[in-house]
């Protein structure tokens, strides 16, 4: 409620359609159904029609790469938002998806069917196992210290030179066509989405809550806290690594650039920009960075700087973000009172 | 025996330049309990602000440094006032907001055409002496002396000024503090501006050691950390104490493995001693804040 000169405030009340239909299954009307179904159609279809709509080659792998970032700001979403797990090295997850696959697919000779989904759900076991013993720590503590395993594991494999030590492992296997690259990660990224948002209401995802909430009422009820965040993190770790098990076969590429502050950094401004919690908005918010970023490439090291200015403006300023701005207006209507 | 001293000597060094680098973040932390993820930044600001000030306006060595800690100091305190002060309080916010300053900082400085080599402030006394057998330069010399000198100084203002006792009171607890007169954000203003010419004093005072380059900001902000995480974040002697011992083991490390493992040494320093003990070795337990 806006405060404006002392005598009017702004007044906001949910729409009548938002509350007939808040129910699923007290749909009276096709205009209920429309205005329940309408958002999330213009999603999916819009995210289905992008690569067939956007011509170049260029830009349709700038698609591929919004749909990679965007998996990685709904694991720091779901991470952040549901569990209480601020996370900042999305890179850890990136960096460790994309090794595993390139030495599979490398070292092994396994074809990209495999190297994908081993390199996810191993990934993501090797990445819980990692933040295993960090995850009682609150905070600014969990923060911190998964803002340095990526720059540690990056700095260790410089140091000991292995899996190619600065120059990489190139020559990874390819997707075999750009339509099958484009639609895979499309089709994981809205996956994701509406899994994870079925996830956060069931019981497990009132757990997941429930420890970011109030940790010592879920340890109360006899659950291990322990164990709920180690789940939280492999789900999200899964995303993330199967990002980056793409990432490397987009590219044909996996080197220590890969634990780089890009992937931490650009997903959590993603993340601030769509509206924190809402799952839909960190991938909005991906669809809105991720091309500008791509625009100032000519800029260089500068979009970085861009991206850090307008995560700064929206985290001081606006923070409540895109997503839930755009919910409150198409749910509410806003009029000014007396007071 | 060489190899002994010469451990002693680069150790104390090493451990008085960690020193430097860390006490101005844990300053702020410590008063206003903002994790200043842009110290990084404007340690690199003031290097750059010297050099610009020395060697393109052509003012003297000693008023450009002078200028520049002062320039810093201002800008910590408007980050603080325009930024830093709307995200007081939520944790994750001041992180990531102090970090975005941080990074645009020094992406725009990098992009400003700052890169290279071309970039170094000159040594405050060239030449090297020899302690027992080792070579020293002088400049390092002078490094221990004004970092002493900086801690000392630190110290009595904290202890004996009007000022430093509000802090200390800020930090002790800030409720208490409000209760008896003490601008709580006028304090963290003053604190953010006193850690960043803290950062810019380090910067000149280390720079001359190297080349002003971009990447030094982020060393210097990890360094930061490792240093404050380990000696327990919001204890200054803590920090003291684990600059001495983050050095001596990063000294070890170059000479018997390698100069590599430098920087993973202190990223593991921060995260076995946030696993273990996540206030710190020498910073007072707070259990239930920090984990479950």
């Amino acid at each position: 409620m806006n405060k404006t000169g002392g005598e009017r405030r702004k007044e906001r009340l949910d729409r009548g359609i938002k509350v007939r239909s808040d129910g699923i299954y007290a749909l009276l009307s096709w205009r209920e159904l429309g205005y329940l179904v309408l958002p999330r159609f213009v999603l999916i279809a819009g995210l289905l029609l992008l690569p067939i709509v956007v011509q170049s080659l260029y830009w349709q792998r700038v698609i591929s790469n919004v749909c990679l970032y965007a998996l990685l700001a709904l694991s720091f979403d779901f991470l952040a938002h549901y569990v209480g797990l601020v996370s900042l090295g999305g890179a850890l997850f990136i960096g460790t998806g994309a090794y595993i696959a390139a030495l599979l697919n490398k070292q092994l000779g396994l074809s990209i069917i495999l190297t994908i989904p081993i390199a996810s759900v191993s990934g993501a076991a090797i990445c819980t196992l990692l933040l295993l013993p960090c995850l009682p720590l609150r905070g600014v503590y969990f923060a911190i210290v998964s803002l340095m395993y990526p720059l540690a594991i990056k700095g260790i494999i410089e140091a000991l030179n292995i899996f190619g030590g600065t120059d990489g492992i190139m020559g990874v296997d390819s997707f075999p066509n750009p339509w099958v690259e484009r639609y895979f990660v499309i089709t994981i990224v809205l996956l994701s989405l509406f899994g994870l948002r079925r996830l956060v209401n069931l019981d497990i995802g009132l757990v997941f809550r429930g420890v970011k909430d109030n940790d010592q009422a879920v340890r109360a009820s006899g659950m291990s806290i322990t164990y709920y965040k180690a789940v939280a993190v492999f789900i999200a770790s899964t995303m993330g690594c199967l990002a980056g098990a793409c990432l490397t076969h987009i590219y044909m590429f996996s080197g220590i650039s890969l634990f780089g502050l890009d992937f931490s950094i650009l997903p959590i401004a993603a993340t601030v920009i769509g509206g924190g919690g809402t799952l839909a908005g960190p991938v909005i918010g991906c669809f809105i960075l991720v091309p500008i970023s791509e625009l100032l490439r000519e800029f260089g090291t500068l979009r970085t700087a861009f991206y850090a200015i307008i995560l700064m403006a929206f985290i001081v300023f606006k923070s409540e973000g895109l997503m839930v701005y755009g919910q409150r207006k198409y749910h509410q209507f806003e009029r000014w009172v007396k007071i | 025996m060489e190899i002994l001293i010469q451990i002693l000597i680069y150790g104390t060094i090493n451990s008085i330049a960690l020193a430097l680098m860390a006490l101005g973040f844990a300053l702020v932390y410590g008063i206003s309990r903002i994790p200043n993820f842009a110290h990084g930044a404007i340690y690199v600001v003031a290097g750059f602000i010297t050099w610009t000030f020395l060697k393109a306006v052509g003012l003297s060595y000693f008023l450009s440094a002078f200028i520049a800690i002062l320039i810093t100091g201002i800008l910590g305190a408007l980050i603080y006032r325009f930024m830093l002060i709307r995200v007081r309080g939520m944790a994750i916010s001041e992180i990531i907001a102090s970090y975005a300053i941080g990074l645009a900082i020094l992406e725009g400085l990098r992009w400003g055409g700052f890169k290279g080599m071309t970039y170094t402030l000159p040594l405050f006394i060239p030449g090297s002496v020899t302690l027992w057998g080792v070579p020293v330069d002088i400049h390092r010399l002078l490094l221990i002396g004004i970092g002493v000198a900086v801690i000392a100084l630190l110290w009595l203002f904290t202890h004996y000024t009007r000022i430093g006792l509000a802090l200390r009171g800020m930090a002790q607890d800030e409720r208490a503090a409000l209760m008896l007169g003490i601008d709580s954000d006028m304090m963290a203003l003053l604190a953010t501006a006193f850690g960043s010419m803290l950062a810019g004093l380090a910067a000149i005072v280390l720079l001359p050691l190297g080349n002003i380059v971009v990447e030094a900001g982020y060393n210097v902000l990890i360094l930061a950390i490792a240093v404050c995480i380990v000696g327990g974040l919001g204890s200054w002697m803590g920090a003291v104490l684990a600059a001495f011992l983050i050095g001596f083991v990063q000294i070890a490390t170059v000479v018997y493995l390698g100069s590599h493992y430098q920087m993973v040494v202190a990223l593991l320093a921060i995260i076995f001693t946030l696993i273990m003990r996540p206030s710190g070795l020498f910073g007072r337990q707070k259990e239930l804040e920090e984990r479950v």
